[in-house]
């Protein structure tokens, strides 16, 4: 079978067969196992609609625990094992890994990652909705900046490559180098600054993230506030870093956040630009040199991951709950 | 609120530019990859895609036919003109000539190009070589007191002639000769080349780089992954929005939790699973993968959105007796629509733009590739320097998710304020 055929198959069995089993399980609760007859028809209404719940929620409990919750286990006990599986070396994975320089050239590559590319995207982010706020074709600016959004990091990545090209005929930097009588240059090649040269394209691809979330709260702030600083003679400047910046503070928080942990996922971005020559390996990347390769190795690499992640889950979760109360 | 206090006219026009200055950075660089995937690839390398709309200059070997060289004197001539049998020879204008392909534009039109032998003085010996001159077709040509290497010339014995070419700025040209001219002389040009764009490189991609499979590799990836999860999603968000249960607290926790896990945690251990059950490398294992992966945003947007449902429509019901089974399909399910829009795009994106679970969970085989892998893993390096297959690659890739983005962007916009975590 064709796999665009399969695919429709897939869709019919999958939203058809969802369908079916809460159609189905609904039933046969209220027919079968606890049916509202007259003899106790308070207390199987009552048992009914404690089970209920637990029936729509079962197939999403289903996906969520067996491919997010049981991997976090599973990779950390496959990372106790060495490359074939068979034997238990504890933390030997671990151990190992910390003492090459290529995992710490990774890992302080990923540190500059997840200070530069948050900070960056974040005030291009805030720049770009505080100057588009009152302007007419702001919309339109806004939806350009916002639009890499939807490329693929690889073909992102196409694109930079091709601003960086090593020929002052192809790539505009060279281009301009060479307006400037200077000798072209690769610069994915310098090295520790071909880190930023590739960070930025994910800074590209993140600022419309950041400027719509920002742009939002920024409309959402108190015209009064603003006014009562008018009046009191703040000029445009003050007006931006004392009135509305701390009033955003919080989205300002959740967005550097949010481009936090997606920092720590993207491998597509460094594969595609240097695979990881050069220096510039970053922790999902250097992950990727491993996968199918050392599974051990691998584990290990995501489950540090994991720990970097974690106090931003907690934090997370701990904000969810007090929004709840 | 245009010209309240505070607001100076000076502050608008160094807001407006610096606004144009960033929409321009952004999008220069795609700009600029979509005009080289309409080039010519000869016409890319020649010329930056910022000159696109000018002429390119670009080097020609012609080879006159030989029918009609004269004797004139001691030498052979040949006259007439370049364009005259050539094809394709730029646009009928000479802007330089020579006559190596090392340096096809070593005079300009106009001008007559010699070679001589001469002799030089090399380490006290007399020694000769052979220098190439132009100087202007009416005149005669001025010997250098040096050649190359810095060796002094010699005016006795005086240069030899060898062969001369003249070419004018519309191609006749005179060639001249000390032997018989008996086959046709290797003469290079070059000319400007009008602007040319084409659909080549798309067609070359998608008929013979196999970039239509992968494309369709890609949408049978993208569309069972984006509607399950939506499906599966909904149920449960209708339960956490409007169920009351024991755990119901907790497990919205959890969906908050699970939003930031790393998928890099899950490969090993679902594969190996994958590998188990018998589902192995396929799409089948794509779908599941994308479906569970896509499970904690869906559910955080869609119970987010059902949550801020009227809560009145939903007990009235109830009073009248629906089950919370109609209560979903009738009332919240059609009411939640924009928020399964957002949700769907979102998800659509990320599937089709995907590169990591494609890799992984898809079989290693070209005929499986979607098209992500197909660039990273294949053209990127077997077509490293030929932009106008790549360019023509990363849109066929990108086009679909930017039609997306901008038929729906009001969407996405709304899907992205619901789902960062306030």
């Amino acid at each position: 079978m064709s796999p665009i055929l399969l695919g429709f198959v897939t869709i019919a069995i999958g939203v058809g067969g969802c369908a079916a089993y809460f159609y189905a399980s609904n039933y046969v609760l209220d027919r079968f196992i606890f049916p509202p007859r007259t003899d106790d028809k308070g207390r199987n209404i009552a048992r009914a609609e404690m089970v209920r719940p637990w029936l729509f929620v079962f197939p999403a409990i289903f996906f969520l625990s067996l491919y997010l919750i049981y991997p976090v286990v599973g990779s950390f006990w496959r990372s106790l094992f060495n490359r074939s599986g068979e034997e238990f070396i504890g933390l030997g994975n671990y151990a190992q890994m910390f003492s090459e320089e290529g995992f710490r050239v990774a890992l302080f590559n990923n540190i500059l990652w997840v200070i530069f590319v948050p900070a960056a995207a974040t005030f291009f982010g805030l720049l770009v909705a505080q100057l588009t706020d009152r302007l007419k074709w702001g919309n339109l600016a806004k939806s350009m900046i916002f639009m890499p959004m939807a490329i693929s990091f690889v073909g992102a990545s196409l694109i930079w490559k091709f601003v960086y090209a090593n020929d002052p005929d192809i790539g505009i930097i060279n281009a301009v180098r060479d307006l400037f009588g200077m000798e072209p240059i690769d610069v994915l090649q310098i090295q520790f600054w071909n880190n930023f040269f590739i960070m930025f394209i994910m800074v590209w691809m993140q600022t419309g993230f950041a400027m719509v979330i920002l742009s939002a709260a920024l409309r959402g702030i108190p015209e009064e506030t603003i006014e009562a600083a008018i009046i009191d003679g703040a000029g445009p400047f003050q007006i931006f870093f004392k009135i509305k910046v701390p009033q955003i503070m919080p989205t300002i928080v959740v967005v550097w956040t949010t481009i936090t942990i997606l920092v720590l996922k993207v491998f597509d971005i460094v594969y595609a630009m240097t695979g990881g020559n050069f220096d510039t390996e970053i922790l999902p990347s250097y992950m990727m040199d491993y996968m199918f390769r050392d599974d051990g190795r691998a584990t290990a690499v995501a489950f540090v991951i994991m720990i970097i992640v974690t106090p931003v889950m907690v934090w997370n979760i701990i904000q969810a709950r007090r929004e709840m109360r | 609120m245009d010209n309240i206090a505070g607001q100076k006219s000076g502050l608008s026009i160094a807001t407006n530019l610096s606004v144009i200055a960033l929409v321009l950075i952004w999008l220069i660089p795609t700009v600029g990859l979509l005009v080289s995937s309409f080039r010519e690839r000869e016409q890319i390398s020649e010329s930056g895609w910022w000159r696109a709309a000018f002429s390119v200059s670009q080097a020609y070997r012609v080879s006159p036919s030989a029918d009609g060289a004269v004797q004139d004197g001691d030498r052979w001539v040949l006259e007439g003109n370049l364009f005259e049998n050539e094809e394709g020879a730029g646009s009928g204008t000479v802007s330089g000539f020579g006559i190596t392909s090392r340096d096809p534009s070593a005079a300009e039109p106009g001008q007559t190009y010699a070679r001589y032998e001469v002799f030089v003085m090399e380490d006290g010996e007399q020694d000769d070589t052979n220098i190439e001159i132009a100087y202007p077709a009416d005149g005669q040509p001025e010997f250098p007191d040096t050649d190359e290497d810095g060796n002094e010339i010699l005016s006795d014995p005086a240069p030899v002639f060898d062969r001369a070419l003249t070419v004018m700025e519309n191609g006749d040209f005179r060639y001249e000769d000390v032997d018989e001219i008996d086959r046709a002389p290797s003469v290079y040009i070059t000319a400007p080349q009008p602007p040319e764009f084409t659909l080549d490189n798309y067609e070359q991609i998608l008929t013979s780089d196999n970039m239509d499979q992968a494309f369709m590799n890609t949408l049978t990836v993208a569309i069972p992954a984006t509607i399950i999860p939506i499906v599966v999603a909904a149920f449960a968000a209708y339960a956490l929005a409007w169920m009351d249960f024991a755990a119901r607290g907790f497990m919205i926790a959890m969906v908050v939790g699970l939003l930031v896990v790393p998928l890099q945690i899950a490969l090993v251990p679902l594969l190996t699973l994958h590998n188990q059950v018998g589902i192995g490398q396929s799409f089948l294992g794509v779908w599941l993968a994308h479906t569970a992966f896509g499970m904690p945003l869906a559910i955080y947007l869609l119970r987010n959105y059902m949550i801020g449902l009227p809560r009145d429509i939903i007990e009235c019901a109830k009073v009248d007796g629906a089950t919370d089974f109609q209560i979903f399909t009738r009332i919240v399910l059609p009411l939640s629509f924009p928020a399964l829009a957002s949700f769907a795009i979102f998800q659509f994106l990320w599937t089709w733009n995907d590169l990591l679970v494609a890799k992984v969970f898809l079989p290693s085989q070209s005929d499986s590739w979607v098209m992500t892998v197909k660039i990273a893993d294949d053209l990127l390096g077997s077509r490293g320097g030929d932009w106008g297959i790549l360019a023509a690659a990363a849109f066929v890739s990108i086009a679909v998710p930017l039609l997306v983005f901008f038929a729906m962007q009001k969407y996405l916009v709304r899907g992205l304020l619901a789902g960062s975590v306030k």
